[in-house]
């Protein structure tokens, strides 16, 4: 029996550790620890509440956008907006957002993922690494890598294209409570349009083509780190915006759950709860609905493993992101959807099934990578330089509000409640939270851990099975390790829209 | 052969927006920063870098044990983030404190990069729940007496931190303002070089959101902010916060989120 330990877990968003324990080749345990927290709920506190669009971005460099806009949904419901936000103001949050799925989901593949299946030139940053399992030829290694570097300028240029009504990237400034900051002029809208161009090419040319290509060489991973097989979204980029109810909108992806059964079910946010049993937090606060919750951390609790509770959803795990979302979409009959997953499978005479896996999660993020450059630029055509970008209002003594949609990571909820014009409370739950999530009361262990064990693993000194399944979630721990609240504040009671 | 110029950017209670933003470097970009020769004759050789870097886990972090033992004087230290009090933060089971004393001793210089790594910034921000400080005092509360560059920013821009460190590697350390930014992207107010000051001399403001005029009553910190955002513009040149109607924030500066409420508004006349 060995233990691996990865600490830390690199080419991704934050502190990661994974501690895996191995007998006969086989993982049969698998811990995930978040070790950073930095509290950022507790600096929200008594905070003015337009200040949460630009604190809670903070929460994460590479995926600020989503929490802008979550945090933008949870005020404009807490000031009595959320059905009054202008088509502009919509469009652009969605446009300004998707700028940000495309940079991320491209950032990813490419420069936090590939370097598990390309073997680079050996100087720094792309050396040291593991060695054994690269399967390409030098010519084709070559080329991934030119395609590297060529992403490395896609991204920054998809940075470049939301700052058109963002402001600026990272850390938007475009996205507030009421709608956005600036009007769009057609200049602005013509250089978007041509800018997302590219971007498109890329995707279609260069980036789908790019992971078939790497799946078709390292197939087996169609079979290798399935997960528990339940998932869910709340869905993102609200296609209308008269109805209050975020997860009753129509979205570009849809809210939903499934399981590897693909049934539908319609998601109910009340049946969310928070257990810590192997979190370093009090145990008499566990297994409860994350908004009644007191949270006392207890960093010396003898099974605590790490600063992440475990999110789940009637009582089960569920994992969140791309695939949840395509998934989602898939059995809920969007034709676009269908058609592009469809055509993807073809390409390995496959059926969704393969998709519960390492690839499937690369394959699911690129196909919405296209399925949202593709929409965004039928969006930036219906903005009006003529029609206002910001609603007013006035802020509320007391209110509370909830945020739901969606990061390039997966399912985010924002809620904020507002007392005396200042944030009385402000709670995030966070993609990476359900994904890297620790065990839950019940012994279920997290998604990613769930991933893990099970794995063959043909190399303990260079354990790619396990690093190609941690990062095909895209883990973000900067994001995950804030929903916590060090003082033991009562978190107050939400009401669910 | 080019002069080499070891770089190890460590990862304090962070969250990679600086790293992101540094990613977005336009001229040079990033591949020339990363691979190619910075300026002729000179090459930054990143050693470890945990957004970027292939290697994970033991590898990865060996690289850091050797630089502490091996490579005394002969590395630039880059900080991310700020620095959390013991218990809050760790990296291979060793506090972050711990690891930046000892990458720090040395360290032929060290960058602070962004605003957490400079002055304490988000995590640092009232009620500072985890104790972090900034590099500075970090160093200061330990003895430790290395030569250090400020670049703040939240994010701070591609150019202010590729221009350091070709500066560096040209001339050695630039000339430093009293907070220890560069002078030469750091050294003017927003409000000086504004696009928006013929509104604010004029006396006409915006009233709300999206309206034209100065921004100074929706709550811009313009005037008490010190960088070159108005002339040097962000993302390759394309917007920047005054420029998009969104009120400056005042990122760059040690009070940095606590210098008042980020957004006002003129109507809620009770707002101090």
């Amino acid at each position: 029996m060995t233990k691996i330990v990865i600490d830390p877990v690199t080419r991704i968003e934050g502190h990661l550790k994974i501690e895996a324990i191995v007998n006969g080749g086989i993982v049969k345990e698998a811990n995930s620890s978040g070790t950073l927290f930095r509290g950022l709920e507790i600096i929200l506190k008594n905070r003015d509440p337009r200040d949460a669009s630009q604190i809670t971005q903070r929460i994460c460099g590479v995926c600020p956008i989503c929490h802008a806009t979550a945090s933008a949904l949870a005020l404009d419901s807490a000031f009595g907006i959320a059905d009054k936000i202008t088509d502009n103001g919509r469009i652009i949050r969605n446009l300004i957002l998707g700028a940000n799925f495309i940079q991320s989901h491209i950032l990813h593949f490419y420069h936090l993922a590939a370097l598990d299946f390309v073997k680079s030139p050996d100087v720094p940053p792309f050396i040291p690494r593991y060695e054994g399992d690269y399967r390409l030829s030098e010519l084709e290694n070559s080329e991934l890598t030119q395609h590297y570097i060529k992403a490395l300028e896609i991204r920054r240029k998809a940075h470049e294209m939301l700052a058109i009504f963002g402001g600026k990237m990272p850390h938007n400034v475009g996205i507030i409570s009421g709608g956005v900051t600036e009007k769009p002029t057609v200049d602005k809208i013509t250089n978007f349009l041509w800018r997302l161009n590219e971007l498109r090419g890329f995707i279609d040319n260069v980036y789908i083509p790019d992971v078939i290509f790497v799946a078709k060489k390292y197939s087996d991973y169609f079979q290798i780190g399935k997960g528990c097989g339940n998932y869910l979204a709340y869905g993102v980029f609200d296609l209308e915006g008269s109805e209050k109810n975020y997860l009753s909108r129509k979205r570009l992806l849809r809210s939903g759950i499934t399981s590897t059964d693909l049934t539908y079910k319609t998601v109910d946010s009340s049946k969310i709860t928070e257990d810590v049993k192997y979190s370093w937090y009090d145990d008499s606060q566990t297994h409860k609905y994350p908004l009644d919750e007191e949270t006392i951390p207890k960093k010396d609790k003898k099974d605590g493993y790490s600063w992440l509770k475990s999110p789940r959803y009637e009582g089960n795990v569920c994992e969140v992101g791309p695939l949840a979302r395509i998934l989602v979409n898939y059995i809920s009959g969007d034709e676009t959807t269908k058609k592009l997953v469809d055509s993807v499978l073809s390409e390995f005479n496959a059926k969704p099934e393969v998709l519960f896996s390492v690839l499937g999660r690369h394959a699911a993020r690129a196909i919405e990578s296209k399925l949202v450059a593709d929409n965004m630029s039928n969006w930036v055509l219906q903005l009006n330089p003529d029609e206002p970008v910001f609603t007013d209002y006035q802020m509320p003594e007391e209110a509370e509000g909830m945020g739901l949609t969606e990061g390039p990571r997966g399912a985010l909820g924002h809620w904020i409640k507002v007392k005396n014009k200042k944030i009385e409370n402000y709670q995030c739950i966070v993609p990476t939270t359900w994904n890297a999530s620790p065990m839950d009361d019940k012994e279920q262990p997290g998604p990613i851990e769930q991933a893990i064990i099970g794995t063959k693993i043909k190399d303990e000194n260079n354990p790619f099975e396990i690093v190609r399944i941690i990062r095909s979630f895209d883990p973000c721990l900067a994001c995950a390790v804030h929903l916590v609240d060090l003082r033991g504040n009562i978190i107050g009671k939400y009401r669910t829209l | 052969m080019p002069k080499e110029f070891s770089v190890i950017w460590f990862q304090g209670a962070a969250c990679s927006g600086c790293a992101v933003s540094v990613l977005n470097s336009l001229s040079p970009t990033i591949k020339n920063v990363l691979l190619d020769e910075l300026v002729p004759g000179k090459h930054i050789n990143l050693l470890f870098m945990p957004v970027v870097m292939a290697a994970s886990g033991k590898s990865a972090i060996d690289v850091i044990i050797d630089a502490e033992k091996n490579k005394s004087g002969e590395y630039i230290l880059i900080v991310e983030g700020s620095i959390p009090k013991n218990d809050f933060g760790d990296v291979a089971e060793k506090s972050m404190e711990d690891s930046v004393e000892e990458l720090s001793k040395n360290a032929s210089a060290i960058i602070s990069l962004g605003t957490c790594s400079a002055f304490g910034g988000i995590p640092k921000g009232k009620p500072n729940p985890t104790k972090s400080k900034s590099v500075q005092e970090f160093l200061n509360s330990k003895n430790i007496k290395i030569p250090i560059i400020n670049i703040p920013g939240c994010p701070p821009h591609p150019d202010w931190f590729v221009g350091t460190v070709a500066n560096i590697l040209l001339f050695g350390i630039p000339q430093l303002d009293e907070l220890s930014r560069p002078k030469l992207f750091y050294g003017k107010l927003i409000h000086e070089n504004c696009e928006r000051r013929p509104y604010f001399d004029k006396g006409k403001f915006a009233k709300k959101f999206s309206d034209e005029g100065c921004l100074f009553e929706l709550g811009c910190k313009g005037p008490y902010t010190n960088a070159d955002c108005p002339i040097r513009s962000w993302n390759s040149g394309v917007n920047w916060c005054i420029q998009n109607g969104s009120p400056c924030i005042g990122c760059v500066e040690p009070e940095f989120p606590d210098l008042e409420a980020m957004y006002k508004k003129t109507h809620w006349s009770e707002e101090k």
